[in-house]
């Protein structure tokens, strides 16, 4: 079931296009990634689902109905840049916060209070946000994003300046999240964490939007017919083997075994290439290579920007 | 509404504002004990004079003043000292020429400036002496015996009441000394509240700014509602303090009442009277006590509720514009320095008006007071100090409409500058800048 939408949104800043016809579509429960190379038109997207700024055109849904101002209490929002006032101490800061996003002060208490003890912060209730460090208030931060119990969150670039620990926390209490019922979208450049977390991806580069679909189908298409075959035998021989259908992409040699890198020119069945093999080694293990997401995105950006290139290969 | 009371209460409980609000009070109350204590006890510096005094009218004559004592001494002396006073035990000289009974002229010779109030109370001390030498020649030569005393009472100061007629015929007794202080002071403090919070609601600002923290705000709440809950709350904060201020003032006149109980204020113009006499005016006690009760009658006089009507108007009108516009520099730069150069343009105008305040204040009716109070910009600072003298009906009116309008259009451009800069960071921002983020449309 879809819970959020943006349909043929557009918009235009003095000079620059920041998003041409961009729709998407969110389904509840799941994480969405946002991605893009820097300057794509990401957290413009962002910011217009945040009713931060207004689309030129196109329009939002919410569980069907058509966004309001009034939605924004359903949305947690962590910016890419973000900070806390410096003065202010932290319980005192998050329930601010938590009211602003309409809570009444006795939930906003009450909640906190639990996320405070989930992420070992009860101490810093009373201190100043200055005298934490950069790690801690960030999670002080995060916290403050998800205490109204928001049906849409949304994170950008969520992971930047995280340490490994807090990254790893981070990634848990996302998952944690979707697991209660709540939908995240999320921007990143981290593609690890995309190919760990993510459902569902759309890609926009310069303004348009260029992939979308289920993270595992994407890796699927994106897959350029290479496989990964471990062996026993002789190099020379599956080399030869192996003929023009065939090419070698890189090879190492070893006491135990030998492995190989070999890309399907043409298409064909992945018997092919075994029957191909088999009589010239001793097959340990045979594996399609399907791509990370981060060759996924460099192959698609490269695409839409020289669109030339894929037609020559 | 909360951000309103968050931005209250974090005011508020500051620390710089509890110290604000009691040392204000207490500067002024120092500033003008200094002020008077200074004047008081100015002159300690004790100082001999040599005196040569070629006339000889004065030998032996002249009392010390105050710390300076005055010693004569003869010409030699004089001629020798003249070249090299320095060194000398002496700090001038005065030298009384032979012909100052026609010429009216002495000198004094000093290596340093002498305080120009010693140099007066010499003054006056040589022609009292010599007037009342002339004087003396006079009633001798006249031969009436007690001329002086006749001399004496034809002696007259006339005060003029000024009296003002309404437009309903009726004459009330009004004072150009009360309407100037009352006109300069309203003037400077609508001045120094404008100034203040409207800094106070720019810093606000630009501390969310530079925290990064705006873009979480303003995605639950509208930059608008920020925006006004900011310069709302701030006001708040400063009626808050006028309030303690008046609450405090108050008390202390109370106190200050039951101190002075009518037989105390007796006494009070009692010694006012003694000291008069001593200055050689004639006051009866009668007169001391009806200059007392005249100003109390003229400050009635004074049209009290239009004058609080307008403070409070042009206070919040003045301080919605001033505070709207520095809220939006605020917004629109990234540091402390950028703002600087983008302040003094908008505050020029309010500095303009504390300039022209005192030739206001002198002539409420000039063509600088005119379009000093017609004119938006200047307005709230330079009415109220009309105000006080009394205004023509349709330029009190005239002016307030076009603050409202200034002050309209000031939030509207300040929203738009404010909603485009709040999310902009690392671009240096320059008039033209500005006025494209005002034509855009979102």
């Amino acid at each position: 079931m879809e819970l959020f939408s943006a349909r043929n949104v557009n918009k235009v800043f003095a000079t620059t296009r920041a998003l041409t016809n961009v729709s998407i579509s969110v389904k509840k429960q799941s994480i969405f990634g946002l991605l893009g190379p820097n300057g794509a038109g990401k957290t413009t997207l962002i910011r217009i689902i945040n009713q931060i700024t207004a689309p030129d055109e196109g329009e939002l849904f919410l569980e069907g109905r058509k966004m309001r101002q009034a939605d924004v209490a359903h949305i947690g929002y962590l910016p890419e840049e973000r900070g806390l006032y410096k003065k202010m101490k932290v319980g005192e800061q998050a329930v601010y916060l938590a009211q602003l996003k309409g809570m009444s002060r006795k939930d906003a208490m009450q909640n906190l209070k639990k996320w405070f003890e989930r992420f070992e912060m009860n101490d810093w209730w009373n201190k100043k946000v200055e005298e934490l460090s950069k790690g801690m208030q960030q999670k002080v931060q995060f916290v403050t994003t998800v205490v109204h119990q928001p049906q849409l969150l949304i994170f950008d670039e969520p992971f930047s300046g995280f340490d490994p620990i807090n990254a790893n926390l981070l990634k848990r209490e996302i998952l944690r999240l979707r697991d209660e019922g709540a939908t995240i979208i999320f921007s990143t450049h981290n593609m690890g964490s995309v190919e760990e977390l993510c459902d569902h991806i759309a890609l926009i580069n310069k303004s348009v939007k260029i992939v979308d679909g289920p993270t595992n189908e994407i890796r699927q298409k994106y897959k350029s017919n290479v496989f990964e075959v471990k062996y026993k035998g002789n190099f020379g021989q599956v080399d030869s083997a192996l003929g023009y259908r065939f090419k070698i992409l890189e090879h190492t040699e070893d006491e135990k075994e030998n492995k190989i890198s070999i890309q399907y020119l043409n298409g064909g069945s992945n018997n092919e290439l075994l029957q191909a093999i088999i009589p010239a080694a001793e097959i340990i293990s045979f594996e399609e290579i399907i791509p990370s997401m981060n060759d996924v995105f460099i192959k698609a950006v490269q695409e839409s920007n020289n669109p030339k290139i894929q037609k020559d290969e | 509404m909360l951000i309103l009371q968050q931005e209250y209460l974090k005011k508020v409980k500051k620390k710089s504002f509890i110290i604000l609000t009691l040392l204000v009070p207490l500067l002024f109350v120092g500033m003008f004990a200094l002020i008077i204590f200074l004047s008081m006890h100015d002159d300690k510096q004790e100082r001999t004079i040599a005196v040569y005094d070629e006339s000889t009218l004065f030998l032996g004559e002249l009392e010390p003043e105050g710390t300076t004592q005055f010693h004569f001494i003869p010409k030699v002396k004089y001629d020798t000292l003249r070249t090299n006073l320095k060194g000398s035990e002496f700090y001038a000289i005065l030298f009384i020429p032979e012909n100052v009974y026609s010429n009216n002229t002495a000198q004094i010779i000093s290596e340093k400036q002498l305080p120009i109030d010693l140099i007066e109370r010499i003054a006056r001390r040589l022609s009292r002496f010599i007037e009342n030498d002339k004087r003396q020649k006079v009633i001798d030569e006249a031969g009436i015996p007690d001329l002086d005393e006749r001399l004496a009472e034809t002696r007259t100061t006339v005060r003029v009441n000024t009296l003002k007629v309404s437009e309903t015929g009726e004459a009330r007794k009004s004072s150009s000394e009360v309407a100037f202080i009352a006109s300069y002071a309203m003037g400077f403090i609508i001045y120094f509240f404008v100034f203040m919070y409207g800094a106070s609601v720019m810093r606000s600002v630009m501390e969310e700014k530079k925290n990064r923290i705006v873009e979480v705000i303003i995605s639950s709440v509208k930059p608008f509602q920020l925006m006004t809950g900011k310069i709302i709350g701030t006001a708040l904060v400063g009626l808050t303090q006028v309030g303690i201020w008046v609450i405090v003032g108050l008390i202390l006149l109370g106190v200050g009442q039951s101190f002075f109980t009518p037989e105390s204020a007796g006494e009070m113009s009692q010694s006012l009277m003694e000291s008069s006499q001593q200055m050689g005016s004639t006051v009866s006690q009668d007169m001391a006590n009806n200059q007392v009760a005249d100003i109390l009658e003229l400050v009635g006089n004074l049209n009290l509720p239009l004058i609080l009507f307008s403070f409070l108007f042009y206070f919040l009108a003045g301080y919605l514009m001033y505070s709207s516009l520095l809220g939006a520099v605020g917004a629109a730069v990234d540091n402390e320095e950028d703002s600087q150069q983008m302040v003094f343009p908008i505050t020029f105008p309010l500095i303009l008006a504390i300039m022209i305040l005192f030739p206001i204040a002198r002539n409420p009716e000039g063509p600088i007071a005119f379009w000093g109070s017609i004119i938006p910009f200047t307005s709230p600072v330079a009415m109220l100090a009309r105000v006080p003298y009394g205004v023509p009906t349709w330029e009190l009116l005239l002016s307030m409409a076009l603050l409202i309008l200034a002050t309209v259009g000031a939030i509207w451009a300040a929203a738009k500058i404010y909603k485009t800069g709040l999310l902009m960071y690392g671009k240096k921002v320059n008039l033209k800048e500005l006025i494209k983020w005002l034509r855009y449309k979102n």
